[in-house]
């Protein structure tokens, strides 16, 4: 017998494949399509930030000169010594010199005061860019007699114009114009510290410049020929840091900032992520009943002689081709959404952003987003590499033998990896990816679990006993072609993503208000003298207010742990102290005992210092873990020029959540009675009038001394917290619409699945009322469930982000969150309703023949 | 006349409700190039899953299987698909047309898979044969039910196949529809020399074949000639 040989190496012909990947998907495109389009709006999100990331990198690398508004400047917090002034004065072509401390501004006009950033400014600074003022002159003119520039916020708050006046000290200036910007500060920045700019030759007379005053020395420095900026501050570095002095040039200002919004980039791309990967559990589970779908199909194809790779690449090449579309729809979306950005963001950015097409964004986007899509499909996809052609005769889609399949395994390896992956490149730390991988996975894994109990528990408890409305909703949700599985998880992560974000914002401020509460202070008062400290405190009880506390504090330097000093840490490389202990200028105080803020963790709290003996004192226990201290450590402290040899007595833990004075560094009494110091009074104003009272009362006697209302201070952090709520709650937008359409996606997939169940109900004689309740009892069922599931998995991460992560006391509220619970569980309802309203509406016959 | 298919000691056991099912029990008979046979039996008797056996769809559990002489126990899945696409051809009881492709696409797809020329001319000439050339651009739910087999039929013999297995081909079809796709199948199949294996339970068709294989619970009863053989 003549036997023709079988070609068994028949050679893959790749445009056959992509003909029949074409004519296969003709009758599914706007199906493939819904699938897709849950993964467009985590695309968008991301080419959106992308863009946004990399037209801020531009910005900041073409407005650094500007932000710092020199080609160098040095700063530090306290005058500089003879020596070094003449190095300082060595350098640059221009030099300009400015001086900052917080102060009180006071109003004539209004009588309204307010804790102000004073900026006193000698020279022509900025060489780049301008103080932006209106009128525009006033930026420059300022300098040139006893004028002010004031923030445009606090000009507003008070009522105030140019051609008024406001008081800093002693002295009244007039305001020259409105502060617009000041170089390098953000819109946020200006409402928690408004900058006043006064000409510098006025400082001395407002007599702010006492000793114990916080003051900030900087220097600008502008060079006319191009300098080795590099080299200079290699010189400059050693000198500036013995002196606790630091600087910075352009090139750092733009790594820096750069940093800065890298790092917010980072955080929002992650919320993005999570979008997209909420998107590609809909892709899967889309994906898994469209291969069911085409088992038929399929079977035939291997009927017919094509291999299992071939029907497999035919259905790759599908989710690819339609990926790609997503993520070019996706990528578009996202270039246009990053217009908005901007807006989104101005409060939080010192410098203007530009829009621009980014096509780096824009290719990363659109691979990302094919690459996902594959990724996810993979899941469902390689159960076609297992369809027999037996099923032309016999159709029986063997789960199980798809499940042995350890290419399973494989695909969930390569998903777990390009998560934790991603995640590495926007966090930069392999620790917070793979918390970052374990969250979303344990997510994932107990919504699935819960998906699968609630399978079981209903295939349990449903019986006869039962309505046949409520044994026909509930059973929908075990029976095959459920879509249990997938709107647990996506609804159920939608929802838990959503909680967290709300919970975590209101923890936050809740902490916030804490502190504002009952009758502890709320009003700080500092920089009285010592001479003012009697005085101070008649003014306050005399307004009716009590002096909660009265703390003198003593600015020290240390100088020595253990006989080591900060020259000691430079030639040798393995003391562990960290420079900054030796640069850093404490702020302490004394007394003979411990606060209710404050907790002896080590060695024993000593009161009262024996004279001519070394000095008993007590550390606060980050400081000791900073500084690698232990109990007995002999210490050197400098007070204001006097060396004071002391050890460690004991440490303390402190509460820096309370607000009164906290410190790091307490000293027994019987020392720094005598040391040049200043004072501290709390109290507690009950109202906003009595507050503005006081102030005006205090700045009018005392014009030395600042006042920080706690009120304002809590007013401002809402506002600040509300605009990074309102960034947050934009970006988590992308998820919930993801979410959105990932349900409908879902239910609509479950609509083809139940049309014929549903049509035969009707053909045997349900009423259109009687599928509606069917309907409505699932999907009820389901979304509240997920919800609930999603809500408590967010209670968990909560708890978990503030016990380790904010390390603030958790406390949820869960008005909003059964608000929460209970629009979700609506949403999925209508949803799921309205999807399934072409069943209820039409006749039966009609939707057999249109879905034939 | 040479053997086509030759099957050997054929058993098929599935594993059901954890008991071992017995479909078809040592099965033994062979069919000639050329040939016209029909295997009946009654619904639920074997005769589907011998049908898929023969023609390489699944494996046995014991027992072999030899088609144009490859015993397609050795093969992979993948080396019987290029079997059933070099020699095999199927025509089934609810037609397993390709539901995205048009009528001509559909009998295209065995040709395409094999590389060959002139791939659309060649299916233009069977859809003719069938007598359906003006129906090529039509998908399957475009058409009726005879419609659809008569492209199934065109289909089954676009690459030439040494045999062609039909599973109960009028099985959905109404009488005077049946009659004509039966009388389509006899006449392709003596025009191209091709070896048909019909599954039916319509004693009338299977009595139009040269030999009828009767199978019941799973065991072959009789193998007969007809008295057109």
């Amino acid at each position: 017998m003549g036997i023709d040989p079988v070609n068994y190496k028949r050679k893959i012909n790749i445009s056959w494949l992509f003909n029949m990947a074409w004519r296969d998907s003709r009758k599914n495109r706007s199906r493939l399509f819904l699938f897709i389009s849950a993964i467009v709006f985590g695309i968008a999100a991301l080419v959106a930030i992308y863009s946004f990331r990399y037209n801020v990198q531009n910005d900041v690398n073409g407005q650094a000169a500007t932000l710092i508004g020199a080609d160098l400047s040095v700063s530090g917090n306290k005058p500089a010594e003879p020596k070094l002034k003449h190095t300082l004065d060595s350098l640059g072509d221009q030099r300009s010199t400015e001086r900052s401390f917080a102060s009180m501004a006071y109003f004539p006009k209004t009588k309204g005061t307010r804790l102000v950033q004073i900026r006193a400014l000698q020279g022509d600074y900025p060489y780049y860019g301008t103080i932006e003022t209106t009128p525009e002159s006033a930026g420059t003119a300022f300098k040139k007699g006893q004028t002010a520039l004031v923030d445009k916020t606090l000009m507003l708050q008070f009522g105030v114009n140019v051609g008024d006046s406001v008081r800093v000290g002693k002295e009244l200036f007039l305001i020259a114009g409105t502060l617009n910007k000041a170089p390098g500060q953000s819109g946020a920045m200006a409402g928690i510290a408004p900058v006043v700019y006064i000409p510098m030759q006025y400082l001395e007379q407002t007599g702010l410049m006492k000793i114990g005053s916080r003051v900030n020395y900087t220097f600008y420095y502008k060079y006319n020929h191009k300098v080795d900026m590099d080299k200079l501050t290699k010189k400059l570095d050693p000198v500036l840091d013995k002196a606790g002095m630091n600087y910075e040039t352009i090139e750092m200002r733009k790594e820096n900032t750069g940093r800065a919004f890298g790092d917010l980039g980072r955080f929002l791309s992650l919320v993005g992520f999570i979008a997209l990967l909420l998107g590609c559990v809909g892709v899967a589970s889309a994906i898994h009943i469209y291969v069911r779908e085409k088992i038929a199909s399929i079977a035939i194809m291997r009927c017919l002689g094509v291999k299992a790779s071939e029907a497999f690449l035919i259905y790759l090449i599908q989710i690819v081709g339609i990926g790609l579309i997503g993520s070019v729809v996706g990528a578009a979306l996202g270039t246009a959404i990053q217009h908005l950005l901007p807006i989104v963001f101005k409060d939080f950015l010192p410098f203007t952003i530009s829009v621009e097409i980014s096509w780096l964004a824009i290719w990363q986007g659109i691979l990302l987003g094919v690459i996902i899509s594959i990724l996810f499909a993979l899941l469902p996809l390689i159960s076609v590499r297992n369809i027999s052609p037996l099923n032309t005769l016999r159709i029986s889609f063997d789960e199980a033998g798809s499940k042995r399949d350890p290419m399973r395994w494989l695909v969930y390896l390569l998903i777990i990896g390009f998560v934790l992956g991603f995640t590495y490149l926007q966090l930069d730390s392999w620790l917070g990816s793979l918390f970052f991988t374990l969250g979303i996975l344990i997510a994932f894994m107990i919504l699935a679990a819960v998906a699968w109990l609630l399978m079981r528990v209903m295939k349990l408890i449903i019986n006869n006993g039962w309505s046949y409305l409520w044994r026909q909703g509930f059973a929908n949700l075990y029976r095959p072609n459920n879509q249990t599985l997938i709107l647990m998880v996506s609804i159920g992560l939608s929802t838990a993503f959503i909680c967290t974000l709300f919970f975590i914002q209101s923890i936050l401020i809740a902490q916030v208000n804490l502190s504002n509460s009952g009758n502890q202070s709320n009003m700080i008062l500092f920089d009285i003298q010592k001479s003012q400290k009697d005085a101070v405190a008649d003014v306050t009880r005399k307004q009716g207010l009590p002096v909660l506390q009265q703390v003198p504090i003593v600015t020290v330097r240390l100088e020595q742990i253990n006989g080591k000093t900060a020259a000691d840490l430079v030639k040798d490389t393995t003391i562990k102290i960290p420079h900054g202990v030796f640069a850093y200028e404490y702020r302490v105080t004394f007394r003979d005992t411990l606060s209710a803020s404050e907790k002896l963790l080590d060695g024993t709290w000593i009161g009262k210092a024996e004279a001519g003996k070394d000095i008993p004192v007590s550390v606060e226990a980050n400081l000791q873990k900073r500084a690698h201290l232990k109990v007995g450590d002999k210490l050197v402290f400098n007070v204001q020029g006097v060396p004071m040899p002391a050890y460690v007595a004991s440490i303390r833990k402190v509460n820096w959540g309370k607000v009164q004075t906290n410190f790091q560094v307490v000293f027994p009494t019987g020392v720094l009675e005598d040391a040049p110091q200043f004072q501290v009074l709390l109290t507690h104003v009950p109202s906003n009038k009595v507050s503005a009272k006081f102030q005006q009362a205090v700045v009018k006697q005392f014009p030395n001394i600042s006042i920080i209302d706690l009120g304002l201070v809590l007013s401002i952090l809402d506002e600040l917290l509300s605009k990074i709520s309102y960034v947050i709650r934009f970006m988590s937008a992308f998820s919930i619409i993801t979410g959105i359409v990932v349900l409908i996606a879902s239910v609509r997939i479950s609509k083809y699945q139940r049309i014929q169940e549903s049509v035969l109900l009707r053909t045997l004689g349900a009423s259109r009322k009687q599928i509606f309740a069917i309907t409505a009892l699932e999907y009820l069922f389901l979304g509240s469930l997920s919800a609930l599931t999603g809500i408590l998995i967010a209670v968990a991460g909560t708890w978990f982000l503030a016990k380790y992560s904010f390390e603030i006391p958790y406390a949820v509220s869960f008005i909003p969150a059964f608000v929460l619970f209970l629009i979700i569980t609506i949403l999925t309802v209508i949803i799921g309703l309205l999807n399934s309203r072409g069943v209820l509406n039409k006749p039966p016959l009609e939707i057999l023949r249109t879905n034939a | 006349m040479e053997t086509i298919l030759n099957i050997l000691n054929l058993s098929k056991t599935y594993q059901s409700a954890g008991r071992m099912l017995t479909v078809l029990n040592d099965i033994n008979f062979n069919i000639t190039e050329g040939s016209t046979n029909a295997i009946v039996g009654p619904s639920g008797s074997g005769k589907t899953t011998l049908l898929g056996l023969c023609a390489g769809l699944d494996r046995s559990s014991s027992g072999s299987v030899e088609l144009n002489g490859i015993n397609l126990g050795n093969l992979t899945e993948d080396q019987r698909a290029q079997v059933r696409n070099q020699y095999v051809g199927f025509i089934f009881q609810n037609f397993q047309l390709l539901p995205t492709l048009t009528a001509l696409e559909n009998v295209m797809v065995p040709l395409e898979l094999r590389n060959e020329k002139n791939i659309k001319a060649r299916a233009l000439d069977l859809l003719d044969k069938v007598g359906l050339a003006d129906r090529g651009h039509h998908y399957p739910s475009q058409l009726s039910g005879g419609e659809q087999q008569r492209v199934s039929l065109a289909r089954a013999f676009s690459n030439a196949p040494k045999i062609l297995f039909a599973d109960e081909p009028t099985g959905n079809l109404d009488a005077e529809t049946s009659e004509k796709v039966v009388k389509l199948i006899f006449d392709l199949n003596k025009e191209a020399g091709t070896t048909l294996v019909l599954v039916t339970h319509d004693l009338d068709l299977a009595a139009k074949t040269q030999r009828i294989i009767r199978i019941k619970g799973g065991k072959l009863i009789s193998n007969e000639k007809t008295i057109n053989g």
